[in-house]
């Protein structure tokens, strides 16, 4: 750890704050600017304008702009997300299990496709150009694009109606241990799978390929070094490198797709929150999801950068050189 | 692109002519474009004559014969309201195959614009509006989408507008990556001591050069455009009902799949399915044959 360290993850850090806010205002301009009258929005057309105006009182939404955004931000500053419309109570404890909640899938989904992507892509790389190699970057490239609904119906169809090999329902019995809850996370989980194993194998293929071919494996080859210190300790240390922003970035996205993988499955996760308060025009609870979505990757994001730094010997060692 | 241009070149026009056909032409002996682009087409005659082809009325209820398995009078079926599943699917590539390259078309040209200020002018332009960008694809697309669907409500002009102001950022970040290899190119500085306006310098003098990376982001933005479409329709964001669109069935139908009513969502799916892999078959195709 060296002096030139220090400063970059700082000027990253800063750069993730300036992010945060500004990601706060857009949420905010798209939550309570856009609808121009929430309470309008809420009620409807053909409601009364007292109701209205009453309902904007309630709100809060009848004073300036500005002086919303400022109380919402001292709420949130304080822990306090504000009121939802349509539970009539804090927003706060919906959104803490809802992201447990999303959590677990998302720990689900990782946990299948990180393994199996890094697997495919170096397996890949290592026989590139062979049949394998080809397979693997076709299945990869068509398997992304699927959106989820499709794939979730399809594996519907295979494995919970015709083999009835998995629940249908991704909502465990209350009490369940953790091996009912994964056995109801697997189904939901797969789709996401499908989405994000083509963009993992395809950046670890590509990082093997070029540290494949780099000097510094040639040299340690010919140092003598067995074949699988090579790969372990040169090789794949390099490689890996842009995988991991690629994971990281896909975070992110997984958090996306599981608006509509939860609601499918109707899991009580962040994006079935999002998606009931877009439904219910509950621009409290809406506005603390997605700003709670795009906290998380923005925080990931961080991490992703950190990590990154830690693992590259290049910029670790920066400072002594 | 050249690192710098010979003092006696050749017509532009000419030489782009020539490079034009010679893509064209690896293309149409690419196996796999032509399979996308043979799938592309399909959904494409679907959505312009299907409607007068398909044998029953795709609105048209029939109470007494809901939920029918595919037979010789409805060969994918009936749904929940008797409507035919088969007439139901070659029309629903009209709504998809509308919005999805009007979104695209908006994304791509504002894409290009705001890619085309933030490279050219550089310092504090492309600073303040590159990390608004940034902010912008730190949100999960479709998340972005919601938002302002909820707020503005759903109706295919805002779709048109929101998908494509969604992906704008997308293809900004492209073009500002192409423009900026450009700008220190000696025709640009040319035509400045020309005294040319900078308007013109973007539109005139550097556009034509960064065309095939924009048209390549343009066909991969359709292939997600249609991604994203679809799935606002099934969130109900979308497509609007009675339409006919593929995602708004699943949508309603997929409630019945574990009754094993499959013919109702099965080929709404395959169809989403195939003109996904369809354009981005085509697109893959077109991205390799440009870069040769």
């Amino acid at each position: 750890m060296s002096g030139a360290l220090g400063p970059f993850l700082l000027k990253r850090l800063a750069l993730s704050l300036l992010t945060l806010w500004l990601l706060s205002v857009v949420v905010f301009f798209g939550c309570q600017v856009l609808p121009g009258d929430p309470a309008r929005a809420i009620l409807g057309p053909l409601a009364d304008p007292r109701a209205v105006a009453a309902l904007n009182e309630k709100l809060g939404s009848d004073r300036p702009p500005v002086e919303i955004y400022l109380s919402w931000m001292g709420g949130l500053i304080t822990g306090d997300m504000g009121q939802s419309y349509a539970y009539r109570s804090p927003v706060a404890p919906f959104i803490g299990s809802a992201l447990v909640n999303s959590l677990k899938l998302a720990a689900t989904v990782f946990a299948i496709v990180v393994p199996l992507g890094i697997g495919a892509g170096v397996l890949a790389a290592l026989r590139a150009g062979r049949p394998i190699d080809r397979l693997i970057s076709v299945a990869g490239l068509s398997l992304t694009v699927i959106p989820e609904f499709v794939s979730s119906i399809a594996l519907i169809l295979v494995f919970a109606v015709l083999l009835r090999w998995l629940p249908l329902s991704a909502s465990w019995p209350a009490g369940s241990g953790p091996l009912v809850q994964l056995q109801h996370l697997i189904l939901p989980a797969l789709p996401l799978v499908i989405v994000l194993f083509g963009y993992i194998a395809r950046m670890t293929r590509a990082g093997m390929v070029e540290a494949l071919s780099a000097d510094y494996t040639r040299t340690a080859i010919l140092k003598g070094l067995p074949w699988r210190t090579v790969l372990s300790r040169h090789v794949l240390r390099n490689a890996l490198l842009p995988t991991i922003t690629v994971i990281a970035a896909q975070m992110g996205y997984a958090l996306g797709g599981l608006v509509v993988v939860e609601s499918l499955f109707r899991y009580q996760g962040i994006g079935s929150l999002v998606l009931g308060a877009a439904r219910a025009k509950d621009f409290a609870m809406l506005q603390a999801g997605i700003l709670t979505v795009g906290a998380f990757f923005v925080v990931t994001t961080l991490l992703a950068d950190i990590v990154t730094t830690l693992l590259d010997p290049r910029l670790r060692t920066g400072g002594r050189r | 692109m050249s690192e710098a241009l010979p003092l006696t070149e050749p017509a532009p026009g000419l030489a782009r002519e020539a490079r034009t056909r010679g893509v064209v032409g690896r293309l149409l002996r690419t196996p796999s474009f032509l399979i996308g682009i043979t799938i592309l087409l399909f959904w494409a005659v679907c959505a312009v004559f299907a409607p007068s082809f398909v044998p029953y009325d795709p609105y048209a209820d029939d109470l007494l014969n809901t939920l029918q398995p595919p037979s010789a009078e409805h060969w994918f079926g009936t749904d929940q309201i008797g409507r035919d599943v088969f007439s139901r699917v070659l029309v629903g590539a009209r709504a998809i195959l509308t919005i999805a390259p009007l979104a695209t078309l908006v994304g791509t040209v504002a894409g290009t614009a705001i890619g085309l200020i933030t490279g050219y002018f550089g310092g504090w332009v492309d600073a303040i509006i590159g990390r608004l960008l940034e902010v912008m694809l730190s949100l999960p697309l479709i998340i972005v989408a919601l938002l302002v669907l909820v707020a503005l409500g759903p109706s295919t002009p805002t779709v048109v507008v929101v998908v494509g102001l969604v992906f704008a950022p997308l293809v900004a970040r492209t073009v500002r990556a192409a423009v900026l290899t450009e700008r220190h190119l000696d025709y640009v500085a040319a035509a400045a001591v020309r005294g040319e306006s900078a308007p013109y310098i973007m539109s005139v003098e550097i556009l034509p050069n960064i065309t095939p990376p924009i048209i390549v982001e343009g066909t991969v933005r359709l292939g997600y455009a249609i991604f994203t479409i679809a799935s606002l329709s099934f969130l109900g964001f979308g497509v609007q009902p009675p339409t006919p669109d593929w995602g708004l069935a699943i949508a309603e139908n997929y409630g019945v799949l574990i009754g094993g009513f499959w013919w109702t969502v099965v080929f709404d799916t395959a169809a989403t399915a195939s003109l996904i892999v369809g354009v981005n078959l085509a697109a893959e195709s077109l991205q390799r044959a440009l870069a040769e």
